[in-house]
This record gives C-alpha cells, structure tokens and sequence, in this order.
C-alpha cells in the first residue's frame, strides 16, 4: 500500500502550483487598489483600515503592473483551484483519508496533549507513531482544506458582481463585498504563512524523502 | 541575505516564465475559455434575470467616485454643460426598425426606474449609489430591433488620446431590468464625473462596462471591426469583455 494515495499526490502538486499563481497574480491585483474596507462599500483610501504596500514586480504575475492580465491568470487559475478541491475532497472522503488521517479525536484537543505535542515540535521531535501524522499536523491540514481554502473560494465568489446577483448570501455572509474582500487578502497571507511554515518544517524532518513520497507515493511501512 | 536573493531569483524566473506565457495563443485560448466558463455559471446557478443587490437610502456611500474620464476637454461638451445639456441627443440605430434620435426631456418623460445598487471597480473599491433612468429595454423597443442583432454597443463622447471609449453587452443583459440609462444620481442630475448627461447601468458587471456620456445605442450582429474588435475600450487593452467576475 503507498503511503499518499494518487489522488492526494496529483492534487497536491496542482493545488501547490494554482495557489503560487493565485497568490502572485493576486499581489498584482492588489497593486491595483491597495487598500482594505469593511462593510459594503470603500473607495476612499481615507476610509481603509489597511494599506497594503506596494508589491514589486519580481513577486507578482505576470513581473510587471498589468490588472488586465493578471485577472486572467487568477480567473483562470480560480477554476483549477477551485475544481481540484473539490476531487480531492470527494476522494479523500471515500477513500478514508480524511477519517484515517487528518480527522482529530476531543481527547486530541486537550490543553495538556497540544501543549505536549507543540513542545515535541520545540525540540524537532516529529515521530508519531502508529499514525501518519501528529496532532499538530491533522489540525494544520485540517484547517487548511476545510477552512482556509473553501474562504478564499466563498469569498472570492462574493466578489464576483455576476454571483453576487446569483447568490448574495456569499457577501452577505461577511458582512459586504469590502469585508469579503478584506477576509480574502487576510486568508491569503495565512495560507502563505502555513505554506512557509510546511516548508521549514519540510527542510528540517527527511526533506528529500518527504518531498520524494509526495511525488512517488511512497511505502506505508516507510512511516516512522 | 544571500539565500533572500536567490529566492527572489526564483520568484523572479517564475513570473518572467509566465509572462512569456501570458502572450501566447494557447494561453489567451484558455482565458477565453475560462470568461465563457464563468458567464455559463452566473447564469446556470441565477439564471438569464438574476437581480444584482438593491439597497436602501441608508445604506448610500456618502460620496460617489468618478474614475476613468472624469470629464471631456472640449468646447463642445462645455457648451452642453452651461446649457444644462438641453441639446445633447442621444441616438438609438444600427439594426432597428426605427432609428431614434432623444433628447433629454423625452428620456425623463418615458417610464423611469430608480434603483440603489453597489458600483464594483475592477481595481477592487466600490461604491452605493442610487440611479434614475429609463430602461434600455424601453428605448431598444421604441426602436425595434432587428432579428439579426445580437449585441448593443454603446458609444460615448470620452477618450483616450484620442481612443473612443466605447462598450458593449449582450441581448440578456441589454433587456435585464436593471439595465437603465441614468440621467440622475441619489436624486440629482448626474454630475460631469460620474458621466453627464447620461451613463449606462448594467449592474451585474463591473464599472468599466457602464459607459459614461453616452451619445449613440448602437445594435449590431458583432463586435468584429468596432474599433479594436472586443466589445470596449477596456476589452481592446486586455480586459475580459464578460465583467461579472
């Protein structure tokens, strides 16, 4: 039996690749109005909790200011963000990988057993036997794929002023298009925070076979 | 610091890459593909009518921003400005029955529709405000139009350098409801920023399809050699005709 069933590898690596472009070419798209609202409405940089700061070409996508063609790519890229998310989870739902894996028992959740597994984590010790991954682990990927990226889908959506007439519970639901849109750049830098932090921790446990089970599949009996 | 170069090195590389492979034709192919793909799905899930938001007076943004041209350097519009555009005409042809040409006060004297909605620019603010205006499926009708139109174009008295700027839709959302031509914002004639004397509403899309200071209604079967062949302005220079999304 392999250790990533093929479903999960091939969505892994297209999921890796939409969310970079989604990411870059969204940064381009923020250059365009660099400033966040609340509520349904806000034009007036006056009026912004938040100004972003310009992001430099060699960041965005494509490597100069275009909101034309940046929008192409992140439309573009939304579907296969969005579609690929969507197989995943209907696979690792039948498949058992979502119960097996990822899914988190109350007792799990205890102050005393995180607080035990993050101090495993302060001194680089990510064995966890019997399972395929740790505590701390099935609560990253867990908030991730069930929380992180259906926001950036809903709120991406409830910018849309066609879906906004079709549904608009989605903005709605955020209190306004400017909060969705707020909610969205938040989402997006958390995700760019678990993507940094998933490779830090990469790079220091078996980078290489990591990376190479995540291509090949791996062997089960290679799981410490 | 060295490490921070090489990943801005990389970062570098994949963006250069893909804006090599923005311009190539199986890219601009599959843009194409994924603008048809979003309008099929805003009309499979709220159908050819879906109504955009209307909201109440409260909820009006206190001031409405004007973007783009926010004004016509020329005489000639000046002219109709201290004339309170008592000679501005608008003009419905192309293929109709019955070419039109109206002015203001037969504009305000037709059934008028009044609606608060929320202005979405495609560089990410918006805007409430509430428009006054006959709908364009009055006018189109007065008209008559032709079996083998497919597509309204909307010509207007701004430009670019001398570019036109221009617009266009299709017959859903030429007929839709709340597709008007406003002649007032938040009750008052609409202001030179924001395209008097008249500007296009069309509310299920982004705000460069609402044409400013529109002059003509044009109906024709394509797009094809209108200035630069995609349906607008904005469309000629890269954007998506289809600004739902």
């Amino acid at each position: 039996m392999k250790r990533h069933a093929l479903s999960t590898r091939l969505w892994h690596w297209l999921n890796a690749l939409s969310l970079v472009v989604l990411f870059m070419s969204g940064l381009n798209i923020s250059n365009a109005h660099p400033h966040l609202y609340w509520g349904e409405w806000g034009f007036a940089p006056r009026d912004a909790w938040l100004h972003v700061w310009r992001v430099p070409g060699w960041a965005t996508i494509p490597d100069y200011y275009s909101l034309a063609a940046a929008r192409d790519w992140h439309v573009l890229f939304a579907w296969v963000f969005a579609l690929s998310l969507l197989l995943f989870m209907l696979a690792a739902l039948l498949n058992g990988h979502f119960r097996r894996d990822i899914a988190t028992r109350w007792k799990d959740w205890k102050p005393a057993s995180v607080w035990a597994d993050v101090r495993a984590h302060l001194r680089f010790e990510f064995a966890h036997a019997g399972a395929k991954y740790n505590f701390l682990q099935k609560a990253a990927y867990g908030m991730v794929v069930f929380i992180l990226l259906p926001l950036m889908i809903v709120t991406g959506m409830a910018m849309s002023p066609g879906m906004d007439a079709a549904w608009p519970f989605l903005s709605e639901m955020f209190g306004g298009r400017q909060s969705a849109r707020s909610v969205h750049f938040i989402v997006a830098w958390l995700l760019f925070a678990f993507l940094v932090l998933h490779l830090v921790l990469l790079l220091l446990h078996r980078p290489v076979q990591n990376t190479r089970d995540m291509i090949t599949g791996g062997r089960l009996d290679e799981a410490a | 610091m060295k490490r921070r170069s090489v990943l801005a090195g990389l970062a570098a590389l994949l963006t250069a890459g893909c804006s090599k492979i923005g311009k190539s034709d199986t890219f601009q192919g599959l843009v194409d593909g994924a603008e048809k793909l979003h309008r099929g799905a805003h009309r499979l899930v709220g159908g050819r009518r879906s109504m955009a938001r209307e909201y109440a007076l409260a909820d009006v943004s206190p001031f409405f921003r004007g973007n783009g041209n926010t004004e016509i350097d020329s005489d000639a519009y000046r002219a109709h400005v201290a004339a309170g555009f008592a000679d501005w005409r608008l003009e419905v042809r192309g293929l109709v029955e019955r070419p039109l040409s109206l002015t203001m006060d037969q504009l305000r004297a037709l059934p008028q529709r009044t609606q608060i909605t929320r202005h979405d620019c495609v560089e990410g603010w918006s805007a409430i405000g509430q428009w006054t205006g006959p709908q364009l499926s009055a006018l189109l009708d007065m008209a008559g139009l032709r079996d083998d139109a497919r597509f309204i174009v909307f010509r207007c008295a701004d430009d670019f350098n001398g570019n036109a700027y221009y617009e266009s839709c299709d017959l859903d959302d030429a007929f839709h409801p709340q597709t008007i031509v406003a002649h007032a914002l938040n009750g008052e004639p609409l202001p030179v920023a924001n395209g008097a004397p008249l500007r296009l509403r069309i509310e299920r899309q982004l705000g460069y399809k609402h044409a400013k200071y529109l002059t003509a209604i044009e109906a024709v079967a394509s797009l094809d050699g209108i200035e630069g062949g995609n349906g607008g302005y904005w469309e000629d220079r890269g954007y998506q005709w289809y600004a739902g999304v």
